[in-house]
């Protein structure tokens, strides 16, 4: 009895070996890289032959009404072009970073992805896993590319070839609640540093946490940080250290860890905000429980997605941008933000790229501007704008003279990770601000060479 | 496992009867697809990384930039890699002196004729069979700061005690996460001790009572001794699950609030995934793997003893 039973498992025990055998060089089998490079140039007037094109699309916008906004396009597009699958996979911001590493060194990137631009996409660009979209966004007289805000379209861009698309494009600033302000006695958003800090300590006597903040995830206050460095230094400062002229030691660099540790020892957090992620973040401010919060142009939506009602706070959400500071060389209006954008995988199709147009028309544009998930970087797409918060917000950015996108994003991922674990030592108050600024500078000598 | 390969070679040693030569024939075929598998899988990536650790590599394209053992000599002198270091054997020590102990004491109890041990058996399981992920957003939402939302904190002030910020405190969070991982294992240790105690024959600890031996004569002499197999691989399992601890720490803390709970795999998995330092990354991996090699092959030997303990 019990030798038979051996004996059936031992045949299936072979079976599943010759299974797998036969399955595994099946999937080693390189594939072969689509033939595009003709078809791209020549538009076809005949009905060409249909042939099954599937792309492959990786997009973080959990929030409902983006997710279903963006599976509508593709729907609308699949519709208009039967032969053309679309598989959107939807993912946390997290975890599309994790799991985009993970494909990337594979070498398997997917068709159409998440992308903020700057360091992380030039890494993938130098490795050869973007695809060169400058042909199709020159072509009939750079019809595509004359659609786009430059400046957003440029954060795209890479040695004077673009890899990818904008959709979106904001700056960080802080988003407050009204009421809680009210309840304090403040009567307007402060214009300076200091009228900031007066601000924090009139919200916590009332016994209002001022500041959210999700510092578990260490970019939220990276951000600040970046923004009182953007105030001290300004353009010329940045731009120094970052061609190696100057360096992240220089006196912006370090007085803004100071300005930031003076900030903590107010203790104007949330209690846990080292461990808090930034969706504690939001979930504090969209139920009302903290006062404002350091973010960028997605924050209303954030919040209301992560509030126990799903409304936020409704009207009582206002914005301004962040602070002047006395006696820094940066403009007021200089603005650091960043947007959304699409990068091409190396192994898309000419209607992944077609697809990517229409996900940019400026209908599309519209479409999103209508449910508030982005600032248009299209022109016509900010007729759908009618949130005022957000053109509030897209007006301020205009008035930028200089735009500095997201620190973590726009240096080497090595060096932006060093950057968010320095502020978060900053703000726990395990390094000095020398100690910071001086981890970040050895990072810039190993990566900015 | 691959014990047999010995047996292998002693079977051609000498005679050769063809009938010798088809029995090893047969065998070698039998293993063959599993030593294929193990070159493919576990050696070859080993050799890979071993590679690897001698390069500033990014992970993408070839690896060119040679440094020798440049990341191996940086990994010993950054302060990051010794906290993840400590943290370790924070969690080796916690697990062997804390949690095995504990599940020991809970084994004898449900093992025992108890009303309603099954059920506490099920339940003290049910941890285990929880995926590592879902335990620990379970467990962030547990120890959630804000004393409205978080289980812990709702339990402090309700017994008029300071709500904590359990992951924000770097002096707490490897006592929270030890709590999370006490919380997950246990039950597996507790499954493993149970069977160890059913074999061991009544009628020794019966024996040993007719001799006069009271309770904790009878546990510290007969039972512990006679557990001694079942110990030996819930320590082995212990210690390495700790060196090797990830998943839970990632997803609670990411080795934060600044580096406070990292353990070994987060640091490699920061330079390696995060970083895109990939050489970096390998050379962590290697040292991991020689720690668990040395402890692996010390323990062996350590433990090796009389048979006559185990072999019940």
């Amino acid at each position: 009895m019990s030798r038979k039973i051996y004996m059936i498992l031992s045949v299936l025990l072979i079976a599943a070996f010759a299974i797998s055998a036969c399955g595994t060089p099946a999937s080693e089998e390189p594939v072969a890289p689509p033939a595009e490079e003709a078809a791209a140039t020549e538009a076809p007037t005949e009905q060409p032959a249909v042939e099954k094109v599937t792309i492959t699309w990786w997009h973080i916008s959990t929030a409902d009404e983006h997710k279903a906004l963006w599976q509508k396009l593709a729907d609308e597009y699949m519709a208009a072009n039967p032969n053309v699958n679309i598989e959107i996979t939807v993912l946390e911001n997290e975890a599309f970073k994790t799991k985009l590493t993970t494909v990337m060194q594979s070498g398997e990137p997917p068709d159409i992805f998440q992308s903020w631009g700057g360091g992380v996409m030039n890494e993938y660009a130098n490795a050869g896993l973007l695809k060169d979209i400058t042909a199709d966004l020159d072509a009939n007289g750079g019809e595509w590319r004359n659609t786009f805000a430059p400046g957003a379209l440029g954060v795209y861009s890479y040695k004077g070839q673009n890899y990818g698309v904008p959709w979106d494009m904001g700056m960080i600033g802080f988003w407050y609640n009204k009421d809680l302000f009210a309840q304090a006695g403040i009567e307007a958003p402060p214009t300076t540093w200091t009228e900031f800090i007066e601000d924090v300590q009139k919200l916590k006597a009332a016994g209002i946490t001022p500041i959210a903040l999700g510092e578990g995830d260490k970019w939220p206050g990276m951000h600040m940080w970046a923004y009182l460095v953007t105030r001290l230094g300004g353009k010329p400062n940045f731009e120094a250290a970052l061609l190696r002229t100057g360096s992240f030691t220089d006196e912006p660099f370090v007085k803004a860890g100071e300005m930031i540790q003076e900030l903590v020892a107010l203790e104007p957090f949330q209690d846990g905000f080292l461990g808090a992620t930034y969706g504690d973040e939001a979930t504090a401010m969209g139920n009302g429980k903290a006062a404002m919060e350091l973010m960028g142009q997605w924050a209303p939506a954030v919040q209301k997605d992560n509030s126990e009602d799903k409304q936020g706070i409704g009207d009582a959400l206002g914005w301004f941008p962040f602070p002047a500071v006395e006696g820094g060389a940066g403009d007021p209006n200089d603005a650091v933000g960043g947007g959304n954008g699409f990068a091409i995988g190396k192994n898309a199709s000419p209607e992944a790229i077609d697809f990517v147009k229409f996900l940019t028309s400026a209908e599309s544009q519209a479409r999103l501007a209508e449910i508030n998930v982005a600032i248009p970087v299209v022109k016509g797409g900010e007729a759908g704008m009618s949130d005022p918060l957000m053109i509030q917000l897209q007006e301020q950015l205009a008035k930028a003279q200089y735009f500095q996108l997201y620190y973590d994003q726009a240096l080497p991922p090595a060096m932006g990770s060093v950057i968010n674990d320095s502020t978060q030592a900053l703000f726990a108050g395990t390094m000095t601000p020398e100690q910071a600024a001086q981890a970040i500078e050895d990072s810039a000598l190993q990566e900015l060479k | 496992m691959f014990p047999p390969i010995s047996n292998l070679f002693k079977l051609t040693r000498g005679t050769g009867t063809p009938r010798r030569f088809q029995d090893t024939l047969v065998i070698f075929l039998f293993l063959l697809p599993a030593i294929i598998l193990f070159l493919l899988f576990v050696i070859y990536p080993i050799l890979q990384s071993i590679y690897y650790s001698l390069f500033d590599w990014k992970g993408f394209g070839p690896a060119v930039d040679f440094v020798g053992l440049d990341n191996f000599m940086n990994i010993l002198k950054d302060k990051v890699f010794m906290i993840a270091l400590r943290n370790g054997l924070l969690i080796i020590g916690l697990s062997l002196f804390a949690q095995l102990p504990l599940s020991l004491a809970l084994a004898i109890l449900v093992g025992r004729d108890l009303p309603g041990r099954v059920i506490f058996r099920t339940i003290f399981f049910l941890p285990y069979v929880l995926s590592e992920v879902i335990a620990a957003l379970m467990w962030l939402f547990i120890l959630n700061p804000d004393p409205e939302r978080g289980f812990v904190n709702a339990v402090i002030e309700l017994l008029g005690g300071e709500s904590q910020a359990w992951l924000g405190n770097t002096d707490l969070v490897m006592l929270a996460i030890f709590a999370a991982l006490t919380w997950k294992y246990f039950g597996y240790h507790m499954l493993l001790f149970m069977t160890g105690l059913q074999n061991i024959p009544t009628e020794i600890e019966e024996a040993g009572r007719i001799d006069g031996a009271n309770a904790i004569q009878n546990f510290l002499y007969i039972t512990l001794p006679l557990l001694g197999s079942t110990i030996r691989t819930s320590v082995y399992l212990s210690v390495l699950g700790s060196i090797q601890q990830f998943i839970l720490v990632w997803i609670m803390t990411k080795g934060g609030p600044v580096n406070a709970s990292e353990t070994m795999a987060t640091y490699m998995y920061r330079f390696g995934f995060v970083r895109f330092q990939l050489g970096y990354g390998s050379a962590v991996a290697i040292y991991m793997f020689i720690l668990c090699l040395i402890f692996s092959l010390i323990y062996q030997r350590l433990t090796r003893q009389p048979d006559y303990l185990t072999g019940l």
